[in-house]
């Protein structure tokens, strides 16, 4: 027996950072010859794009120190050998890639209501927040601060929504849309579940033909159709009938996946909340949104996302916003040409928002698992 | 008789689809009485408890409790189910919340009593199930027979008249038993009213008033514990007896 255990080898290390690449990148032949490819490749891959997006990149000057104004004056164009990204144009028009044709005076207004969105946002991204309460005021007031503050009215000049656009544009369509789509998703969940055959028709018949329509189709409705349900003589602004139209079409997906949750909450919980004497809207605002929010987090910020991406399609009525903007960049002579730097940056943008959202649920998700093991008992 | 009953069934009939789950069932139930219901599966047992709060309509027939009775108005549901509390075999706690929360949800939304005075009652209620030390966790850290002593002290925080059990004992590991049975003698012994589906007949022999056996969706007997166990009228009984107590 001895013996048996002197020729014992010592356990293969499992833990640290040799145990992590033992067992997940060279744990048999194929493992290995896979990471050995991938890290070939990216071999190949980082120092190009490395090279190309910073170190041989024109930012504002090219290779001879001149400042860039057109795509002529590129390092890259000058010399096709000696150069890379061409940075600059995203320099020379970032104003419009971030404010539109915001009128220069004004952009005070866009950069405070920027400001005032992340205060808005932060009490929902931490929870620990101290004065949480006081901060939650202000997120629920920020919507209207933001409407005057960007369109105009109480003293301030009025600035059309045809002048937005850009950044700023995407901002307002995505976070609107999923600020307004989610309490009216909630209610069209409910009502489809409702007892109530009426309201459980309407609700359906609404849900269905919405995400029955490709988002297009929404938007012409919205800018040709809506204006023809509206009194005559009253005008509704461009991006405010875009806005109904993506509003729509977000509420329907968003409760779906809502109704998805609610169909996971067992019947007891009902019958619970029933037997406690609470009332139909007690019952759901404590008991079972709750939890049926919990469990839908994960597609609930995959549509959001979905959504956050399809605002670009408004360009094809007529309103620009971040990408669009880059496509009329791209139109100018000036600028032809830099189809890479430009679908580089607005990707950027978009990643960056969208990633965050991802990450947001992520945490969320790990934030509400204390309590909610439901099968444990 | 019936002025004095708190609960009154008079000819309640109920059907799911075709099935004829209750079937001109009548029972009255005197204050501070304890009912024990018995009978196999699908006897209808657990149906007509859930009736009495409403959980279930029924369709023929007349329910009174505490001179309120059951019909589609909602007043009267909500006010029935403020006198009657109950106890589900599944436990049905709201994992979202903690102990706590769980038991000061309905008194501080249902009956807007201030929180700090609800918190008091659920500790107090803890103490009274004997486990005030979980107060601060949440559903899923607790064992099957914690869970159920949580939900008897969430419906004890409304301070029912009535108490409705549905085989409370039924998803419990068998040593987890006897503490919720403990807490329900307790209770019994306290004076409350209590109509309970189970299937331990021990616990039915200790604090029972009276006996109902149900089979098929009808009441097949009512007798005293004593003459229920000893020297049932049925055969059905007699079988239903010979089988569970042979177990």
């Amino acid at each position: 027996m001895n013996e048996m255990n002197e020729v014992r080898k010592p356990p293969v290390a499992t833990t640290g950072i040799i145990g992590w690449l033992r067992i997940n990148l060279f744990f048999n032949w194929t493992n290995s010859l896979i990471t050995l490819f991938v890290i070939y490749c990216l071999y190949q891959f980082i120092p190009w794009i490395l090279d190309w997006t910073i170190f041989s990149a024109d930012f504002k000057y090219n290779y001879l120190g001149e400042q860039i104004t057109n795509q002529e004056m590129c390092s890259r164009n000058l010399d096709p050998e000696n150069g890379g990204a061409c940075w600059a144009v995203i320099y020379v028009r970032f104003y419009q890639f971030i404010y539109g044709f915001y009128p220069k005076v004004e952009v005070w207004r866009v950069n405070l209501a920027y400001v005032m969105l992340a205060f808005a946002l932060l009490p929902l991204l931490y929870a620990k927040l101290p004065y949480r309460k006081y901060f939650l005021y202000f997120t629920y007031i920020f919507p209207v601060i933001a409407y005057f503050l960007l369109n105009g009215g109480l003293g301030f000049t009025e600035v059309s929504t045809n002048k937005w656009g850009g950044l700023l544009v995407t901002l307002v369509l995505g976070c609107t849309g999923i600020a307004l789509a989610f309490p009216i998703g909630i209610m069209l969940a409910l009502g489809r579940r409702s007892k109530l055959p009426v309201i459980s028709m309407m609700c359906t018949l609404f849900i269905e033909f919405i995400r029955g329509v490709p988002l297009i189709t929404l938007l012409f409705f919205g800018m040709v159709m809506l204006p023809l349900f509206l009194p005559e003589g009253i005008d509704m602004d461009g991006l405010v009938r875009v806005l109904v139209a993506v509003t729509l079409f977000q509420s329907a997906y968003m409760a779906e996946v809502i109704r998805g949750g609610l169909q996971a909450i067992p019947p007891g919980q009902y019958e619970a909340a029933k037997s406690l004497g609470m009332s139909y809207w007690r019952m759901n605002l404590l008991i079972i949104l709750p939890q049926a929010i919990r469990i839908s987090i994960p597609p609930i910020v995959n549509t959001s996302i979905g959504l956050f991406k399809d605002t670009t399609l408004v360009i094809i009525v007529g309103i620009l916003d971040l990408l669009g903007i880059g496509r009329g960049t791209l139109a100018d002579t000036n600028w032809l040409g830099l189809s890479y730097e430009i679908y580089f940056f607005v990707s950027l943008v978009f990643f960056i928002f969208t990633f965050g959202m991802s990450r947001y649920s992520l945490y969320l998700e790990k934030k509400l698992k204390t309590g909610i093991n439901m099968g444990a008992d | 008789m019936s002025e004095e009953s708190i609960i009154s069934l008079k000819n309640v009939n109920k059907w799911f689809g075709d099935f004829h789950v209750l079937q001109d069932v009548n029972l009255e139930v005197k204050k501070k009485e304890r009912i024990v219901v018995c009978g196999p599966s699908g006897s209808g047992k657990s149906t007509m408890i859930r009736c009495i709060n409403r959980l279930e309509e029924h369709q023929e027939g007349s329910i009174v409790v505490d001179g309120i009775e059951l019909t589609g108005n909602l007043k009267n549901i909500d006010n029935v189910r403020k006198e009657v509390g109950m106890v589900f075999q599944q436990f049905n706690l709201f994992p979202h919340l903690s102990v706590k929360e769980n038991i000061t949800l309905a008194p501080i939304w249902v009956k807007k009593m201030p929180k700090s005075e609800a918190e008091e009652l659920a500790m107090r209620q803890l103490e009274i199930v004997k486990i005030p030390e979980q107060a601060n966790k949440y559903p899923g850290q607790l064992s099957g027979g914690q869970q159920q002593r949580v939900a008897i002290a969430r419906s004890l925080a409304m301070n029912p008249n009535i108490m409705l059990f549905d085989e409370p004992t039924s998803a419990l590991d068998p040593e987890m038993i006897k503490e919720v049975l403990d807490v329900m003698v307790d209770l019994a012994n306290g004076g409350m009213t209590m109509i309970v589906v189970t299937h331990e007949m021990g616990f039915a022999k200790t604090v029972a008033d009276r006996m109902v056996f149900m089979d098929e969706g009808k009441i097949v007997e009512e007798a005293s514990p004593d003459k229920f166990f000893n020297n049932p009228e049925s055969d059905r009984t007699k079988l239903f007896l010979s089988q569970i107590l042979h177990q």
